[in-house]
């Protein structure tokens, strides 16, 4: 019955509810769009000669 | 560790001895931090205002270094552990994961804001909030930052282990309540930002004491803004939360749909701290693709969510208001609503500020090519000081006036002074922010003591209007300070002089959520489905101020570049 129950709860309730998958979301996804990307962006910036 | 539970005979509110003492420390520390914050302000706004230039300029940077610190962190982040404490073990009705390392985190965070200052106030770290390389500040001004940081990292894994707690203690059925939902968004962007400060402040600290040669400047803003700007929106996520907290609590306000404002929340947790990008928007390192969609469209996703906040929150009270009887027009539940409630004219004197002055400007801020005609001045402080202290800091005093009386079992002072503070100091910091946003657009600088640029070979004319502003600036940010200290006096005073509270019953055991508290509605569950037209009319008041102030600045950039 209680597996049945926890079937019944949405895909994104169950989503918000996983709080520390939430924390791992919030801390890669900045760190691969914001962080990486620009580093990335900085390495490949051709030096002044 | 053995503890205690008091619940609150007026609130229904349930304080775990252990949170209930570093709610109470993390909130003091915090005014205090807030004091000498509202003192530096005094030296900075005399400064910038022409009449006066009250400081010369090596004093104005240390005061201005001193403000954005103590202001922007130490006292908006030791409220937010407050925050946390509460919305964890509070409105969970559960222990503190813990304690131990909350009061590890409590001192850290004490220690490290002192020796910040320290460095700030010696003379030799004048180098900012920002303190952007190559300019080098002390060792112990990077260090302070360092183990403050730690210490508000530790304090996240409490809250987050006090949230483990109160599932395995089945203190809660189903999801988490709004309230705290709000502040673990708050709490995974600070992991986030303390990471990424801990990235490049490392290095920095390293650099100072000479043991690595140099650090890369545009590596140095792209990484620090991933501090600095993320750092500002823990604290949109924690007052965001607190403007669902006030209205839950004073008039028993539920979210219009749980389901959008928890969508929203995710929103923030996906993308708000992408809005970093903005700041580094003529910063000739970074590729357009990296600026344009970081800003142009992950932005946009915590620009929507925060407009769904800004319909949620009103559309809440709108509902709570109707069903009381308040049915007449279109704005019969606003005219009624209770003005006369410190705590829920802060709440929305926020809400309205934040909405209509901080987040448009936030908007043109984030959008490259319009960015390009306040980059850098005037306009950038005045929007986040509509953001940071009409939004967060005036959540935080109106939320402290609930918490007086229930966490510190006082009674407030001066009750009509306390109806007056929230009006004096939020109406006088949005004026404040609106001028300072005017001088911007006209090119009055960001940071520069002297906007006249005396004694510099080539002078610049500078229109009436721009000194006119600057000169409001100096008057209504004055007027600020007033709204500040009255504050700090009201919550102050009222803890050692207001009269005593019932403290409330005491139990070994968490206890059920008495009916119909304050309590109850706080820790609520479910939607009010309920029609909300008044509000639906403010928001296309905001919708349509935002597309004219939008296109007003693409028509001033068309006519910098003579395309008109």
């Amino acid at each position: 019955m209680a597996d049945n129950d926890n079937d019944d709860v949405p895909f994104m309730q169950k989503l918000l509810d996983n709080h520390f998958l939430l924390v791992v979301i919030g801390v890669v996804s900045p760190t691969v769009l914001y962080t990486l990307w620009g580093i990335v962006d900085i390495m490949n910036t051709p030096l002044a000669k | 560790m053995a503890t205690t539970y008091r619940t609150c005979p007026a609130s229904g509110l349930q304080f775990e001895a252990h949170a209930e003492k570093l709610m109470k420390w993390n909130a003091v520390a915090a005014v205090l931090w807030l004091l000498v914050g509202g003192i530096t302000a005094i030296g900075v706004i005399m400064t910038r205002w022409p009449a006066f230039k009250l400081l010369p300029p090596d004093q104005f940077y240390t005061i201005l270094t001193a403000h954005g610190v103590d202001m922007l962190l130490c006292w908006i982040i030791f409220f937010e552990m407050a925050v946390l404490y509460f919305a964890s073990s509070v409105l969970l009705r559960c222990r503190l994961a813990t304690p131990k390392w909350g009061w590890v985190q409590f001192w850290l965070m004490v220690v490290g804001s002192v020796m910040t200052n320290v460095a700030i106030f010696q003379g030799e770290s004048s180098v900012m909030f920002t303190s952007y390389v190559p300019m080098m500040a002390a060792p112990h001004f990077y260090l302070g930052l360092i183990l403050f940081a730690v210490g508000a990292l530790i304090g996240c894994f409490v809250f987050l282990g006090t949230l483990v707690v109160a599932k395995k203690d089945k203190t809660y059925t189903g999801s988490i309540p709004m309230v705290t939902f709000g502040a673990l968004t708050a709490c995974i962007i600070a992991i986030f930002t303390i990471l990424t400060g801990a990235g490049i402040l490392l290095p920095t600290l390293a650099w100072s004491l000479g043991l690595i040669k140099e650090i890369d400047a545009q590596l140095y803003r792209m990484v620090w803004w991933g501090l600095g700007h993320s750092s500002q929106q823990i604290n949109v996520s924690a007052h965001v939360a607190i403007w669902y907290l006030i209205p839950a609590v004073v008039i028993g306000a539920k979210p219009l749909s749980e389901k959008v404002s928890r969508g929203a929340f995710l929103m923030y947790i996906l993308f708000l701290q992408l809005a970093s990008a903005h700041h580094l928007l003529s910063d000739p390192g970074m590729s357009a693709e990296w600026k344009v969609l970081n800003t142009s469209y992950f932005m946009y996703f915590a620009v929507m969510a925060s407009m769904i906040h800004g319909f949620t929150v009103p559309g809440a009270i709108e509902a709570a208001q109707r069903r009381k009887g308040f049915t007449n027009g279109l704005f019969e539940w606003l005219r009624k609503a209770p003005w006369g409630n410190p705590a829920f004219a802060g709440m929305f004197i926020s809400l309205v500020s934040f909405g209509f002055l901080g987040g448009i400007s936030g908007v043109v801020l984030g959008t490259e090519q319009i960015n390009m005609l306040m980059h850098n001045t005037f306009y950038v402080p005045g929007h986040f000081h509509t953001t940071v202290v009409t939004g967060t800091t005036l959540a935080f005093m109106a939320v402290t006036y609930l918490l007086v009386p229930t966490l510190f079992k006082r009674e407030m002072i001066h009750p009509k002074l306390c109806q007056i503070q929230p009006y004096l100091f939020g109406i006088a910091m949005s004026i404040t922010g609106l001028v300072m946003m005017g001088a911007g657009t006209l090119g009055v600088s960001r940071r520069h003591w002297d906007m006249a640029f005396s004694g510099a070979p080539f002078q610049y004319e500078w229109p009436g209007a721009a000194m006119l502003m600057m000169g409001m600036t100096g008057f209504f940010g004055m007027v600020t300070i007033v709204g500040g200290a009255l504050w700090i006096y009201l919550v102050v005073g009222s803890l050692l002089w207001g009269k005593k509270l019932e403290g409330g019953a005491v139990s070994d055991k968490p206890t059920p959520i008495p009916a119909a508290t304050p309590a109850a509605s706080a820790s609520h569950h479910g939607s009010d489905h309920v029609g909300v037209p008044g509000t639906v009319v403010l928001v296309m008041a905001l919708l349509v101020s935002f597309v004219l102030y939008y296109f007003v600045n693409w028509k001033y950039l068309s006519e910098v570049w003579l395309l008109s």
